[in-house]
């Protein structure tokens, strides 16, 4: 039970550190570009909130096939199959959780408007020296719920896992799996014992990230 | 909007008199290997009686869990034997009602022509990525293919390989997306489609696959769920359970 509960914890870590890298660039284009297909990219980020994970799985399963896009393209660079693999389930874990990162910081990134950036350039700070020094800080509350979302939502993610998963100890059989085994072979402690951690964990998420967030915006007041 | 209660009152009691003046129906829990032939039985029992089978598809185990926990299903169609025995002993089987309806098959199946050879030997060689199994905790092919694995003395080596499928329906679609190179999947559902390479393993390799199906007290008092139970051992019934490579209990 613990190799399973650690592997869940490295999914969602490795898919948040992805998510914050990904994550932040565009969530800072989405809140400063006057591009005209600025809201259709997102509606393309925000699509995994109301897809259902059957169908999210569905396509990355038909798109990381051997025969698939994927391998077609990254296949010759050395890529192997992504299906069934630690990779694949972070890729997918990704792209599932990407709104839960971007739209926290990309509304930061819009509260905290262009003047503390206009006034940084008049002091003659250098664009990416501004972003790292001025805006990334004014943004952290949102940069934080997003990490803790997509960690979050991904330590609770089930239907991608089954449907590119195929259940694997030590490599995709992930918390939420493990859970469906031992309801489905009326093992009700030990479903018992790890839904109510999932709870636990769940309910610690939600009241933490409210109270680092009440603390934040309290400071930069 | 307002509506005139007498409209009120008759709409709510039309949709309180299910079945009135209607043909029957029944509700049918299926193991997911089963799936293809059932729903040819049913549509044979369907003209013949007027009545309608519905059914809810899934792993035997996640079927029977639901079960447990009073899913409304009025029968059982298990993959294994154990289950059906398992809900007349906890209460929700009508005593006595089980039977074996069929058979099961296990085959090595791959979507590539040229990939199975004739013997399984390409499990021996291991040139190939991923095998699929069903899950063995919940689906009895999955156990069967563990069971046959070992009896080859090829478990330790394979294990690696070894994806798992939710049901047999899942670890027949890693095969068929060609995500995995192989996989063991039931007969029937590849019976009917010529395409791939298979190997359709030996009987003495694993325990026989015996499916069970069950009346459960949920279905005791309609007459619709016992008879498509009894219309299983049809000479229709039969027929398609030949046609998908199910065999018959002696």
């Amino acid at each position: 039970m613990v190799d399973v509960i650690l592997l869940t914890a490295k999914l969602a870590a490795v898919s948040t550190v992805l998510l914050l890298l990904l994550g932040t660039p565009l969530a800072w284009w989405l809140a400063h570009s006057r591009a005209w297909i600025k809201e259709g990219v997102a509606a393309v980020v925000a699509l995994p909130l109301v897809l259902p994970p059957t169908v999210l799985g569905f396509y990355l399963l038909v798109a990381m096939a051997p025969d698939g896009p994927i391998q077609t393209v990254f296949g010759p660079l050395g890529l192997k199959p992504l299906a069934f693999t630690f990779s694949g389930l972070v890729v997918g874990s990704v792209v599932f959780s990407l709104p839960f990162v971007v739209n926290p910081i990309r509304n930061a990134f819009e509260a905290a408007g262009e003047r503390p950036l206009e006034a940084a350039a008049t002091l003659r700070a250098a664009p990416l020296d501004a972003f790292f020094t001025v805006a990334l800080p004014l943004a952290s509350p949102g940069l934080l719920t997003g990490a803790i979302l997509g960690f979050a939502h991904t330590v609770g993610e089930f239907g991608v896992v089954l449907m590119i998963g195929g259940n694997i100890p030590g490599e995709t059989k992930v918390l939420s799996m493990a859970i469906l085994d031992y309801v489905e072979t009326l093992q009700w402690a030990e479903a018992h014992a790890l839904s109510a951690l999932m709870l636990g964990f769940s309910f610690c998420v939600i009241l933490t990230m409210t109270l680092i967030e009440k603390r934040l915006r309290r400071r930069l007041r | 909007m307002r509506f005139p209660k007498v409209a009120v009152l008759a709409a709510v009691s039309v949709l309180l008199t299910p079945g009135l003046a209607r043909a029957g129906e029944t509700l049918v829990a299926v193991a997911a290997n089963y799936t293809a032939p059932v729903k040819e039985i049913a549509a044979a029992f369907e003209r013949k009686t007027g009545d309608t089978v519905k059914f809810a598809f899934g792993s035997t185990g996640q079927l029977y869990t639901q079960i447990t926990q009073g899913a409304p299903f009025e029968a059982f169609f298990a993959a294994d034997d154990e289950r059906p025995i398992q809900a007349e002993k906890d209460g929700f089987g009508v005593p006595g009602s089980t039977f074996t309806y069929a058979v099961g098959t296990l085959v090595l199946w791959s979507a590539k022509p040229g990939v199975v050879d004739a013997k399984g030997e390409v499990l021996k060689t291991g040139g190939f990525n991923k095998l699929a199994i069903a899950n063995p905790k919940g689906a009895p092919y999955g156990t069967a293919a563990v069971e046959t694995l070992k009896a080859l003395g090829l478990y330790g080596a394979l294990e690696a390989k070894l994806v798992q499928g939710n049901n047999i329906s899942q670890a027949h679609q890693f095969v068929a997306t060609g995500n995995a190179e192989l996989g063991f999947v039931a007969l029937s559902q590849v019976a009917l489609d010529p395409s791939g390479s298979r190997w359709v393993v030996p009987r003495e390799l694993y325990a026989p696959i015996y499916q069970d199906v069950v009346l459960l007290k949920t279905g005791a008092a309609n007459p619709v769920a016992s008879a498509f139970l009894a219309f299983q051992k049809s000479p229709e019934a039969l027929a398609v359970l030949e046609k998908y490579g199910y065999g018959v209990r002696k």
